[in-house]
């Protein structure tokens, strides 16, 4: 009540008071935060060995892929769209890479090969999108059924990976400080990640990104780069997954059509659970990250237990979901 | 031009800054312009006058490229451009304040004055730089706002300075505000004007649209003026009148305003009459307490009050909109309940919001469609209206409401908001209500139309309809009601016969002394 009156007497005042308390976009992040600290406090208590270190890295190494995808799909859902194809780029991705590998071909000749025509598939989808102004659940639906289709052109059985290179990167070790060790893979999942944080966040591009899924008219009438941003984020994103199709392959050592089967609705969770609004404009690419933790401890929660199915995952996956979707629901109501 | 000596400084006479010449431009089933010349000197400024629809806004957005033109040419300082999108035209040094806000509540004070022409260090932004230089600006604007703070969390009135703020930021040669000062306090407008004329003198061309009259006198040296996407002529403001300016917008002279004017209200109904509306002890909680009220046959209720004094409100309680809590309304001695519109349909009432974009207009809808979506909702959907009757209705009332263009298969969307109110009108219309309630049907629409809605309540009046009219604009209210009910606070404060006695200030004092008492349970609201 006092607060109210004072907003009559001083609006100034009343910004600076603003201007102190914490900003409201860390709030989902901070709630994905204190749900993780949480989780782990549950389950440090009920199993033994679940608070190890170790088993956070195990984190990241089980789900290198999922969190490079994440980044892509971050870019994405922040201009307000939506990529259904990762799930069968990766796909894809696996067997581009497996094949071309069977046939011969040096490794660095096969990771450019997957990397281009993820990109590619990438700016197609977002040139017919920005242009021809398709839906994106549309024209990501049409390259996902056309990615998944293509793998099975190559081929319908799985072809393993033997691959030297290969091969050294799936079991290599990457030691750190204290007897721990995390897989090549969250190298590079990290450097994608710090990469597409900084884009996001400290450049032109990434605020336009904010900007487009903020308002994209107004983007368009302070003279942004609409067209470049858009299909760019759509780039960013084929990108991302020909990348996680090359992490996936080197995990499984194989390239299959059936890989990755609903992957990217576990990214759209990802990321929609670490506070990214649906609708574009809000979100850190920080709570993607705490988003795919977060599901990588469900995961490790249930396998801890041992007497749960692993259908638990799913109900829990979707439950979270639903609460999260409902909490930026009414932050959001509560600013306007 | 002859060269007259006043404390205006004269507009320099010399290479017009933007020269635009033959523009034209069509939408589906609308010329938005034709054929119009415009000119722009440096260091004036420049009033782009005209109703609603004129095509103010269709040359503004031509000049910026978000409208390709179809005809014509642009010139901006000697060179021939065209323009294909907004950023071209700010490349060519254009800067522009749309009606709308239009910028992104998701970003920050600073990022929205400065995206796209951002400080850079190590190819990163500087967001310390930004924050700064977007600071000095807000400083010009006399606005202390933290430029970190999200642009959502203010109100709308900062935004437009916002918006403004980013305008200014560019050394633009041509600057265009279009209708900047409509969501502004006057010290703000006060403000405006001051950095406007420092940018006039340092030689800036300012292109400013305004519906309000003496604020257009007041700051511009020049204006042109459009009608139905023509061109009407170019003036000088210092040899121009108030009254010259407006015909000249409109088209006709003026008369019909003063005639309204002095048009007498209706006598006092009798008595012994059964009044068609009896509301007794109506209210809601949270939005109304109790009011009585009783409307006559061809009486024009005029409502006043601040916003959000409960005018809406009451509206809506008297439509269905929403449920009374408590109280009795009787249509015609008659005790009735309106849980919906549709109830309050039924009983011959009407009711056109004053959120005419969201609660009317279907934007993707012809204006015939818009007309006659009551009438079909009300017979039923399985008693479609005959074509013949649809055509004749939709033609008729074009017509008697003079809506422009006088096309009914014209796209809603594509009308402005003047035209958009009158179809509205007309879809109640229609339905031959006996009871219509307009909230605040004219604001934000142009004087012509303004004048042209009054009149048709008027002529309602007379032919036995009865109106609640709900309007900020006093002015307007006593013009034309019979009774006058002032609100305050969600609750009915006066009702009174709108003769002599009644004035503008008289209504305020009644608003303002009603506050004087209840200024203890405003701060709890």
């Amino acid at each position: 009540m006092t607060t109210s009156t004072s907003v009559t007497v001083s609006p100034t005042f009343l910004d600076r008071v603003r201007g102190y308390s914490p900003p409201r976009r860390y709030l989902p992040v901070a709630a994905t935060v204190a749900l993780l600290i949480g989780m782990f406090g549950a389950g440090s208590l009920r199993y033994q060995g679940f608070a190890d270190p170790q088993v956070v890295l195990n984190l990241f190494v089980d789900n290198a892929f999922l969190l490079v995808l994440g980044v892509g799909m971050t870019f994405v859902i922040l201009t307000g769209g939506i990529d259904l194809s990762v799930g069968s780029v990766v796909a894809l991705s696996t067997m581009i890479a497996a094949s071309t590998l069977q046939a011969g071909w040096p490794a660095i000749a096969t990771i450019i090969a997957v990397l281009v025509s993820g990109t590619l598939l990438g700016t197609l989808m977002g040139l017919v999108i920005h242009y021809f102004e398709v839906q994106p659940f549309i024209a990501s639906l049409a390259v996902m059924f056309l990615a998944r289709g293509l793998c099975y052109l190559i081929s319908v059985e799985s072809i393993p990976i033997r691959e030297a290179g290969f091969t050294a990167f799936a079991q290599g070790s990457v030691p750190l400080p204290g007897g721990y060790h995390v897989t090549p893979s969250v190298v590079v999942a990290v450097v994608v990640f710090a990469i597409g944080a900084w884009v996001l966040h400290m450049t032109r591009f990434g605020r336009t990104v904010y900007a487009v899924g903020g308002s994209e008219s107004s983007a368009h009438l302070m003279g942004l780069r609409v067209a470049l941003v858009k299909v760019g984020v759509y780039t960013i994103s084929g990108l991302c997954s020909a990348l996680a199709g090359l992490l996936f392959a080197a995990y499984t050592l194989s390239g299959y059509s059936l890989h990755a089967v609903g992957m990217e609705l576990d990214a759209i969770a990802a990321v929609v659970i670490g506070g990214t609004l649906l609708t574009g404009g809000r979100g850190l690419l920080l709570g993607t990250m705490f988003g795919v933790l977060l599901l990588g401890t469900i995961q490790t929660f249930i396998s801890f237990d041992g007497t749960l199915s692993s259908w638990w995952t799913k109900i829990s996956i979707g439950t979270l979901l639903l609460i999260f979707v409902v909490i930026q629901r009414l932050l959001t109501r509560r600013q306007n | 031009m002859t060269q007259v000596t006043t404390s205006i400084p004269p507009p320099a006479v010399g290479t017009p800054v933007v020269e635009m010449r033959g523009i034209s431009i069509s939408f589906p089933g609308v010329k938005a312009l034709a054929d119009v010349d415009f000119r722009l000197l440096p260091g004036e400024v420049h009033a782009l006058m005209g109703e609603n629809g004129a095509g103010k806004s269709t040359l503004i957005k031509a000049l910026t490229g978000v409208y390709t033109i179809d005809e014509g040419t642009v010139t901006v300082a000697g060179t021939d451009h065209r323009f294909t999108s907004p950023a071209d035209s700010q490349a060519a040094g254009i800067s522009t304040v749309y009606q709308e806000v239009n910028l992104c509540t998701n970003l920050t004070v600073a990022e929205n004055m400065l995206l796209g022409r951002e400080p850079h260090r190590f190819g990163r932004i500087d967001v310390k730089a930004m924050n700064r230089r977007a600071r000095s600006v807000l400083d010009r604007l006399g606005l202390s706002i933290d430029p970190g703070s999200s642009l959502g969390e203010h109100s709308i009135a900062i935004q437009q300075l916002v918006a403004i703020g980013r305008a200014l930021d560019i050394d633009a040669r041509v600057l265009i505000l279009d209708e900047p000062t409509s969501s502004l306090d006057a010290d703000e407008v006060a403000k405006l004007f001051a950095v406007m004329s420092d940018l006039r003198d340092q030689g800036v061309a300012i292109l400013f649209v305004s519906h309000f009259l003496d604020q257009v006198f007041e700051i511009s040296d020049r204006m042109t003026v459009l009608r139905n996407g023509k061109l009407v002529g170019e003036y000088l403001t210092r040899d121009t009148t108030q009254l010259t300016l407006v015909e000249a917008m409109i088209g006709r002279e003026l008369e019909t305003l003063d005639r309204l004017e002095h048009q007498a209200p209706t006598a006092a109904p009798d008595e012994a009459r059964v009044p068609l509306l009896q509301v007794l002890g109506l209210s809601r909680k949270g939005s109304l307490q109790a009011v009585d009220l009783e409307i006559y046959d061809g009486e024009v209720i005029g409502v006043a009050g601040l916003l959000g004094s409960g005018r809406t409100e009451l509206a809506r309680l008297l439509f269905g909109a929403d449920t009374a809590d408590a109280g009795t309304i009787d249509v015609r001695g008659s005790r009735r309940r309106f849980r919906t519109p549709r109830s309050a349909i039924g009983a011959k009432i009407a009711f056109s919001s004053e959120n005419r974009r969201a609660e009317g207009v279907v934007e993707d809808l012809t204006i015939a469609d818009n007309m006659l979506l009551t009438l079909q909702a009300a017979r039923g959907w399985l008693r479609p209206v005959p074509q013949r009757t649809r055509d004749r209705l939709v033609e008729e009332y074009i017509k008697a409401l003079d809506i422009r263009p006088p096309d009914p298969a014209a796209l809603m969307r594509n009308l402005s908001g003047g035209n958009q109110q009158k179809v509205l009108l007309a879809r109640w219309l229609i339905t031959q209500p006996e009871l219509l309630i307009l909230d605040e049907p004219t604001r934000g629409i142009d004087i012509g139309a303004k004048t042209q809605i009054q009149q048709l309540v008027a002529k309602l009046a007379d032919e036995g309809m009865s109106v609640v009219f709900i309007s900020t604009e006093l002015e307007e209210v006593l013009r034309l009601s019979d009774r006058v009910v002032v609100m305050r606070d969600r609750a009915k404060i006066a009702d009174r016969f709108n003769d002599e006695s009644v004035t503008v200030a008289g209504i305020l004092a009644t608003i303002a002394a009603g506050g004087a008492e209840l200024k203890e349970e405003d701060s709890d609201a």
